[in-house]
């Protein structure tokens, strides 16, 4: 098993990498490759099943895009490909067109762009499959559980809305009920809610009983004034670093603003007293899959820098040339790729036994034929 | 252990105290049955053991609850989570996490216990409640036993003192309902656990109670040993209305020991006569009626005629097929074979005709209700079924349900949201009429209304079909009985002949008077005259 950050941090460096990324076929590989490794790597659990659902949801972003650019896309380029009946409209919507010349070169621009938000779709649903979002939220910091909890209960509430509500619709139907549109929702949204609602007072008896949120001794006087400063303080300084030009000051400002931060959230997790059962040991085998998923991005960022290489991460759509594929973009997708040979069960390396009784013991049951 | 000193608890805006000047001493390593009807306070006792009551649903509480030496007025819950270990009414409700390993480390992770001492905690309460084998096992996917048995597991593993059970088994088949109640005596005859439970089938438990809390429901709240307090309660199980009927002062608390009783004092009862179910209009048709569910097969070759003025029961493991059964006969699910009611497939029908020839209450009746006040519904319901204005209203007065117009359908009872529900549903006048585990959350007194409410509708000639855990219930309210397993029906009779004959379902009354087909102590009565 390996840390459950460990599979976000390799997914969401990859995601990074795709949205530096126009090149179809460096697209296609990645998403490849991320599938690949979804496939061999998951486990039996039932979110693991998820990534069947953002494989479709990927198709049907890139099918609608396609749709709308054929049906309302500005014609660029020359290569015709097919012309739709235009459709004529009043002067007040001038600039959006319907129907018409369809070309090669707003299809192309329109499928390399789609391609690239549904590989990253594709890589959200990755992280999914292989480390449970709870999972990865078991393993936060103290002082952030709170937050985390809310995190789990709000991801435990919208599945069981969605089955609620459905519930309550096949009920409605045996009423012979046919109000239609914004009026069944109406009627529709009130016992669901309810009965969320419900579920969730009843989920948090349950935390409550269960000694959730149980403190040891009383809060330390001035923690919430000092981490709201901190906070503040922060923000400025990141704010001032970036849009102004009082680097040094805004430095000094950041650095207050986190160290205060990090104080007063150690302060306030000092007081839970939580343990981790079993907790996920951080190995040299995560940090060689996470380290992966930042090489991705950084082997596609390297190539936009430079201009040399810009043209093959962004090929051109107009005039359309055949995208190319380059020796280093291949590394990128073996970096995709690495989690696989880096999360291989280590050998079972066993010292033979020589002793008589255990041979005739695994004689005569039959194992050592 | 436990100790209620003059509590007396009431809830803003309520007209009475729930609670009033409840005393009382649980001494530790007892089974402590609590029993009232519907509304009587029960879970507002329990919630008060582990302070709960008030510190989260709110009122206002005076006296002491004490509970091992700690006043719930200064400990919220979670300070007395090391101590008591609550479970709610609904177990995957109240679970935090995915997996059954998680949840049952979840509340020793919020103690802080250490991780070392944690693992072997973990394998104990696993062994202990005999889960080992599903502990890697999502939560969703297990059955309704098991998650009662992990949710007990999950509390246990905090190593409480007390345990706090509400209505533990109401949801259960009557075997899932067996395992959990013998790992609950385990608990209380291996580990010393006392055990505070809330049940409304007292026939599952009272035999392994030690004392009983009956809660008559003025707010007072009486102690004392069950033979004795359940000769007086209004609270009836079965063997409880056998001693009334043989007027006994004391009441047997197993089949075994009624069995013997009525032995050595030779009660002589003539057996009932054999019903008939041959009789009556065929109301509904089906043949070859099959549902699947992707790869799963739900309901399997089912084929069966309804008769008009018959209830039929339904009985089965969770998961057997019952409720799919019910839904395909409605039409509201996709099935193949040929259901046929007058002539019609009410598959075929849009769903508002469909209601007018086969009607369903499912099992979450509060699904049909959206409108604010009953008066609205019954108007709404009026609508629907395009009948006359105040036919609904008529009908539910007819159920014997007295239910003011301005009350909202939320703040109802189970027993009278239920019967909101089926005047609703039966407002299209259909002949056909199935009801999907309608006494779920009733009491005795409820379910006595829900049996006179049915017998009334098939005397006027509809056909009843209800699904259901509660063997009797069945044995009272039904005359043909069909069992599922697996989505097939695997028999079909008179009620008598197969519940007077099975090890699993048999009601009490028939396993005391074994071997003559008496279900009910209302057939007792009958047989002594």
């Amino acid at each position: 098993m390996v840390h459950p950050w460990a599979w976000w941090c390799w997914a969401i460096g990859t995601g990074l990498a795709v949205s530096g990324t126009t090149n179809p076929l460096l697209l296609l590989l990645i998403a490849l490759a991320v599938i690949i490794v979804v496939v061999v790597r998951r486990t039996d659990a039932p979110w693991a099943r998820s990534m069947r659902a953002y494989l479709l949801l990927s198709l049907f972003v890139i099918g609608m895009r396609v749709l709308f650019q054929i049906l309302i896309g500005a014609g660029i380029g020359e290569t015709v490909l097919f012309s739709l009946p235009e459709i004529p409209l009043p002067d007040w919507m001038a600039g959006i067109r319907l129907g018409g010349d369809v070309t090669a070169e707003g299809l192309m621009y329109t499928i390399y762009d789609a391609l690239r938000l549904a590989v990253m779709l594709l890589c959200i649903g990755a992280a999914n499959a292989l480390a449970n979002p709870r999972q990865a939220l078991r393993s936060v910091p103290a002082a952030l559980y709170e937050a985390s909890v809310a995190v789990v209960i709000a991801l435990s509430v919208a599945p069981q809305l969605i089955e609620s509500a459905q519930r309550v619709r096949k009920a409605r139907r045996l009423r012979g009920d046919r109000t239609q549109g914004l009026q069944a929702l109406g009627t529709l949204v009130m016992p669901v809610l309810a009965d969320a609602i419900d579920r969730s007072m009843a989920l948090a008896a349950g935390m409550e009983s269960r000694g959730f949120a149980r403190t040891s001794g009383l809060p330390v006087a001035g923690t919430l004034p000092v981490m709201l400063c901190s906070v503040m303080a922060a923000l400025l300084g990141a704010f001032l670093l970036l849009s102004t030009s009082f680097a040094e000051a805004a430095l000094v400002i950041l650095g207050l603003g986190i160290a205060g931060t990090t104080w007063g959230l150690r302060r306030a997790g000092s007081r839970l007293k939580v343990t981790h059962y079993r907790p996920h040991p951080w190995t040299w085998r995560a940090t060689g899959v996470a380290v992966s998923g930042l090489l991705v991005a950084a082997v596609v960022f390297a190539l936009g820098w430079f201009e040399a290489t810009y043209d093959s991460v962004h090929p051109s759509t107009d005039p359309l040339v055949w995208p190319e594929l380059t020796a280093p973009m291949l590394l990128a997708v073996a970096f995709c790729l690495a989690p696989l040979p880096l999360t291989i069960q280590p050998k079972f390396r066993a010292t033979a036994s020589v002793r008589t009784d255990t041979r005739v013991r695994a004689v005569r049951s039959g194992v050592s034929a | 252990m436990i100790e209620f000193e003059d509590v007396t608890l009431s809830y803003p805006r309520a007209g009475r105290p729930t609670l009033r000047g409840v005393s009382l001493q649980l001494p530790e390593g007892d089974l402590c049955l609590v029993i009232g009807g519907t509304g009587t306070g029960k879970s507002t006792l329990l919630g008060a053991v582990n302070g709960l009551v008030p510190h989260f649903t709110g009122g206002e509480l005076s006296g002491r609850v004490t509970v091992a030496g700690r006043d719930t007025a200064h400990h919220q819950p979670r300070d007395l989570a090391d101590v008591v270990g609550y479970v709610g009414q609904d177990p995957l409700r109240g679970f935090v996490t995915d997996t059954v390993e998680d949840e049952i480390a979840y509340g020793m992770e919020q103690l802080g216990i250490v991780p070392v001492a944690m693992r072997k905690r973990v394998e104990e309460t696993l062994d202990l409640m005999g889960i080992a084998e599903l502990r890697n096992r999502p939560l969703v996917e297990l059955s309704g036993g098991q998650q009662q048995r992990v949710a007990i597991a999950a509390v246990l593993a905090a190593q409480p003192r007390v345990l706090v059970l509400d209505e533990p088994t109401s949801a259960l088949d009557p075997t899932a309902a067996q395992d959990v109640l013998s790992a609950i005596t385990t608990l209380v005859h291996e580990v010393g656990l006392t055990v505070v439970l809330a049940e409304h089938r007292l026939e599952r438990v009272m035999h392994a109670a030690d004392s009983m809390i009956w809660l008559p429901g003025d707010g007072t709240a009486r102690h004392g040993a069950p033979a004795v307090l359940l000769g007086e309660a209004t609270v009836t199980p079965p063997l409880a209305a056998l001693a009334r009927t043989l007027g006994w002062s004391t009441v047997p608390l197993s089949v075994r020991q009624a069995r013997r009783r009525v032995e050595v004092e030779t009660v002589v009862i003539e057996p009932p006569p054999a019903p008939d179910i041959d009789e009556g209009a065929v109301a509904l048709s089906a043949r070859h009626v099959e549902v699947r569910f992707g790869p799963i097969t739900a309901v399997r070759d089912v084929s069966l005629d309804l008769r008009r003025g018959m209830v039929t029961a339904i009985l089965g493991r969770n998961g057997a097929g019952k409720s799919s059964l019910l839904w395909a006969l409605q039409g509201a699910l996709s099935s193949a074979g040929e259901i046929d009611v007058d002539g019609r497939d009410p598959r075929r029908a849009p769903a508002s005709e469909a209601r007018r020839l086969v009607t369903l209450v499912p099992q979450t009746a509060a699904d049909l209700l959206y409108l604010s006040s009953v008066a609205a519904e019954c108007a709404q319901a009026d609508a629907e079924s395009h009948a006359e204005p105040g036919t609904t209203a008529v009908l539910l007065a007819r159920l014997g349900v007295d239910l003011p117009g301005d009350r909202d359908p939320r703040d109802l009872s189970e027993g009278q949201r239920l019967a909101l529900v089926l005047a609703i549903q039966l407002a299209a006048g259909a002949p056909v009429l199935l009801l999907d585990e309608p006494t779920r959350g009733l009491d005795y007194a409820s379910k006595g209304q829900l049996h006179e409410i049915l017998d009334g509708l098939a005397a006027d000639g509809t056909a009843v079909v209800l699904s259901t855990h509660d063997v009797e219930f069945a044995a009272l309210a039904s005359r043909r009985l069909l069992l599922m397993a697996d989505g097939e029906v695997i028999a079909d009779g008179t009620t008598r002949d197969l519940l007077a004959s099975s090890p699993a379902y048999a009601p009490q009354m028939a396993k005391v008077f074994a071997p003559l087909p008496v279900l009910t102590p209302l057939d007792v009565q009958r047989g002594l005259r």
